[in-house]
């Protein structure tokens, strides 16, 4: 047989035992502060963004902490529009867009198509540079001086009705803005040009996939919103605008640009999220994904419908009938891509030999919480039904079906399935099974009694409410807490793993894909001889040994035994 | 260290970074990495040039008024043959480059900067001369005009007009700091500069910031007089 018959992971796990990894073959700061080692930047971006999804998550906290009782006990209405900002601002653009692609899909990326690194490595850290500054700038505005315009940024309110403080936090978005760009450039070239000799476009895992459909968004969409809030800025600063109604700009392209961007980064933040889930999906049920080009095809088809359907945003602000008919018929469209996905999912679960470890319980969490995120969004797409929970807790309830029990799902499945490569050690199981459940059941309590309250007419970013509503409140209060615990407990865990977890081989999961062929962690050029690729994703079906077993056998596999 | 032995292992060329098999790859990866860029970049500026159709649209009138009286079109179209000309010079720079003749890469990358050059000492001949004519949007715009026209809709155009050529000028200084430190590179015979591919990306990136500029060239300076 050929070369790929001696899988090549096997031959550098004997060798690399003793050999230093990425990790320990030098512990200076200097070196982990000036690395350009895919691998160590994942690791850098994942303690970022940890401690930026913590600061999110306080917030959220005080947001449901206070909405306990129906005439606001705990801050002043300013307090409360400063905090729900926050809490907005912190997990959309600092922790879910950011979240997979800077940490996972940086560090699996490139092993999975077989390269030492990304394209540019220097420019990746350059990434998390960018992402850090952006960070302290736009953190520092918000918790020194408190910002009150929402997420969205809409003019006037941005740019009439706020103190100065807005102005840095649009100057650290802009910044944090860039190392998007940087990321999806870097995926992009990388994706082209440094997959292994024989993995062609159609071998390609359905994680890789999903980054460059999610990078495509990211170079065309970032730079939109970047010059949109930089517009903003100088409207601010040097009065150069033209969404200021005194100077006969208009407010409403500035919604315009941003959902031209802000839809579209829906898809940034779930797109990686299913990618996550094909890949844990066909590992836990021991089969090819069904359906793979189409999952594929979907996969582009969604990044590009994204672009077309920000009217959806904008129905209530007048804009013609007939432009909003076709934003609606256009948002239609974009569900049966990710129903075609739900439904090749399921397709592979569909008798397979399903294990329910910690990563497929989140996945399962995943693929449940997205249909009532996407299903709902249905609702909202609708011209006459949106006019009734448009700007409700209904939209809260379904962005987050889709953006916590979507991609947050998606991201702690995968951060679960390659902590073992990421680390060499194992989590603890029993634990992780435990957190899953409470994700789910925590999730759940927080966010269905927000579809209620919306559909009764509650409306978001108020904190005075009728008495009515107070106990959909405070089960989504009580819900929240869960939650919060459920996110605890696995920060623990993976700490505590990290000195007391048990040790792993390069395959605990007797998955296929390259980055299961290497030693875990892997070493710091991550290949001693390139992989040459002679079979397709997800060969599961082809008999392969468990590497504990047989050290003969392929883990990957090579394309189909001939003899 | 294991690193350093695994970048000895295919590091054949100088310029040949670790991550890359062979410079090939390497090269292919700049190539696409730069369009990819320049995508980037015209999103970027496509948000403005979307303001600029929206508000042209809907105020014609006053983008013809303040085009025609106050940006001078024998300027502008100096400044087009000038960055056309460096455009030009900047070919043959990455063709001398490919030819690997520094003497002429020198000669060329220095003519494409003292046309960046010429172009920014227009520029701002034409800024400081709307600066005097109080044009600068703010509190102290002022417009004079015997038309029928809203000061607020030519504070508009103007906003536009500093927004889209001044970032198009930043582009223009990025431009000229990436082309000396290039330059600098080549007489110090710096290693990563032997090869041509560093002055081929500078020339993707100057034809973009050229292309920009035909494009507002018009939209700004040649407006149809009946709007
Ligand atoms: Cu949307």
């Amino acid at each position: 047989m050929s070369d790929a018959a001696i899988p090549p992971g096997i031959l550098i796990e004997r060798e690399s035992a003793n050999r230093p990894n990425y990790l320990n073959w030098s512990h200076t700061v200097k070196d982990w502060l000036l690395t350009s080692d895919h691998k160590r930047i994942a690791i850098l971006y994942l303690i970022s963004i940890t401690f930026m999804f913590g600061l999110g998550g306080i917030a959220a906290m005080a947001i449901r902490a206070e909405l306990v009782l129906p005439h606001g006990h705990l801050m002043e209405s300013e307090t409360y529009n400063k905090v729900f900002t926050m809490h907005g601002v912190v997990m959309i653009f600092f922790f879910l867009v950011p979240s997979i692609p800077a940490t996972l899909g940086n560090f699996v990326l490139p092993l999975m198509i077989g390269a030492r690194d990304l394209a540019f490595p220097r420019l990746n850290l350059l990434s998390w540079y960018l992402y850090t500054i952006g960070g302290v700038i736009s953190l520092g505005a918000m918790i020194c001086g408190g910002v009150d315009a929402g997420w969205t940024f809409y003019t006037p309110y941005s740019s009439i009705y706020s103190n100065s403080n807005i102005s840095v936090t649009l100057l650290g978005l802009f910044i944090a803005g860039f190392s998007s760009i940087t990321t999806g450039i870097n995926f992009i070239v990388t994706i082209h040009k440094m997959r292994a000799p024989g993995l062609t476009w159609m071998r390609l895992p359905l994680f890789v996939w999903a980054h460059y459909a999610t990078s495509v968004i990211i170079v065309l969409g970032t730079p939109v919103v970047a010059v949109t809030l930089g517009l903003v800025l100088t409207e601010r600063l040097l009065h150069i605008g033209i969404f200021d109604p005194a100077i006969g700009g208009d407010p409403i392209l500035f919604q315009h640009m941003f959902w031209f961007y802000s839809h579209p980064a829906v898809y940034i933040m779930i797109l990686p999220s299913m990618g996550i889930i094909s890949e844990v999906v066909a590992c836990f049920c021991r089969k090819r994904v069904f359906g793979y080009s189409f999952v594929c095809g979907s996969t582009l088809a969604i990044a590009g419908f994204g672009f077309m359907v920000w009217g959806h945003h904008m129905f209530i602000t007048g804009q013609s009938v007939y432009t909003g008919m076709i934003f609606s018929a256009l948002t239609f469209i974009v569900a049966v891509p990710s129903a075609i996905k739900v439904f090749n999912w399921t397709a592979t679960i569909y008798k397979g030999e399903v294990v329910f470890s910690a990563p497929m319980i989140y996945a399962l969490g995943f693929i449940g919480l997205f249909t009532i995120g996407g299903l709902t969004g249905l609702y909202c797409a609708s011209l006459t039904v949106d006019v009734h929970i448009n700007m409700t807790y209904f939209i809260v309830a379904h962005f987050h079906y889709v953006m916590v029990g979507g991609a947050t799902l998606g991201y702690l499945a995968g951060l679960h399935f390659w902590w073992p490569k990421m680390t060499g050690r194992m989590y603890p199981e029993g634990w992780a099974k435990l957190s899953a459940g409470l994700v789910f059941v925590g999730f759940n309590l927080t966010f269905f009694p927000q579809f209620i309250l919306g559909w009764l007419g509650m409306p978001r970013r108020y904190h005075y409410y009728p008495v009515e509503f107070q106990t959909w409140h405070v089960l989504s209060t009580a819900g929240a807490t869960v939650l919060a615990v459920s996110y605890i407990i696995p920060i623990i865990y993976f700490i505590w793993s990290l000195k007391y977890g048990e040790k792993v081989g390069p395959n605990p999961w007797g998955a296929a894909g390259l980055e299961w062929t290497i030693s875990s962690p892997p070493l710091p050029h991550n290949f001693d001889n390139l992989p040459t690729v002679t079979w397709e994703a997800y060969n599961y079906e082809v008999p392969h040994a468990d590497e504990e077993v047989d050290h003969s056998g392929g883990i990957v596999g090579d394309e189909q035994p001939s003899h | 260290m294991s690193v350093e032995v695994a970048h000895e292992a295919h590091g054949h060329h100088p310029t040949l970074h670790h991550q890359f098999e062979d410079l090939e790859q390497q090269n292919d990866s700049y190539v696409v990495g730069m369009w990819t860029f320049l995508v980037t970049e015209i999103m970027f500026f496509g948000g403005l040039f979307l303001a600029y159709t929206v508000f042209r649209h809907s105020n014609p009138e006053v983008f013809a008024d303040a085009g025609h009286k106050y940006l001078d079109w024998h300027k502008g179209s100096f400044n087009t043959v000038v960055l056309l000309s460096s455009s030009l010079s900047m070919a043959l720079a990455v063709y001398s480059a490919q030819k690997a003749n520094r003497g002429a890469q020198l000669l060329f990358l220095g003519i494409t900067v003292l046309c960046s050059f010429i172009f920014l000492g227009v520029k701002y001949l034409e800024w400081s001369a709307e600066f005097r004519e109080f044009h600068l949007p703010g509190p102290g715009f002022r417009y004079v005009t015997d038309a029928h026209i809203d000061t607020a809709k030519a504070q508009i155009f103007f906003c536009l007009y500093f927004a889209m050529t001044g970032l198009h000028a930043l582009h223009v200084i990025i431009g000229i700091l990436i082309m000396s430190v290039i330059g600098f590179m080549i007489v110090a015979r710096k290693p990563c500069v032997q090869y041509y591919m560093p002055v081929e990306m500078t020339g993707l990136y100057w034809h973009f910031v050229d292309i920009v500029w035909i494009f507002l060239f018009p939209l700004f300076y040649l407006i149809p007089k009946n709007g």
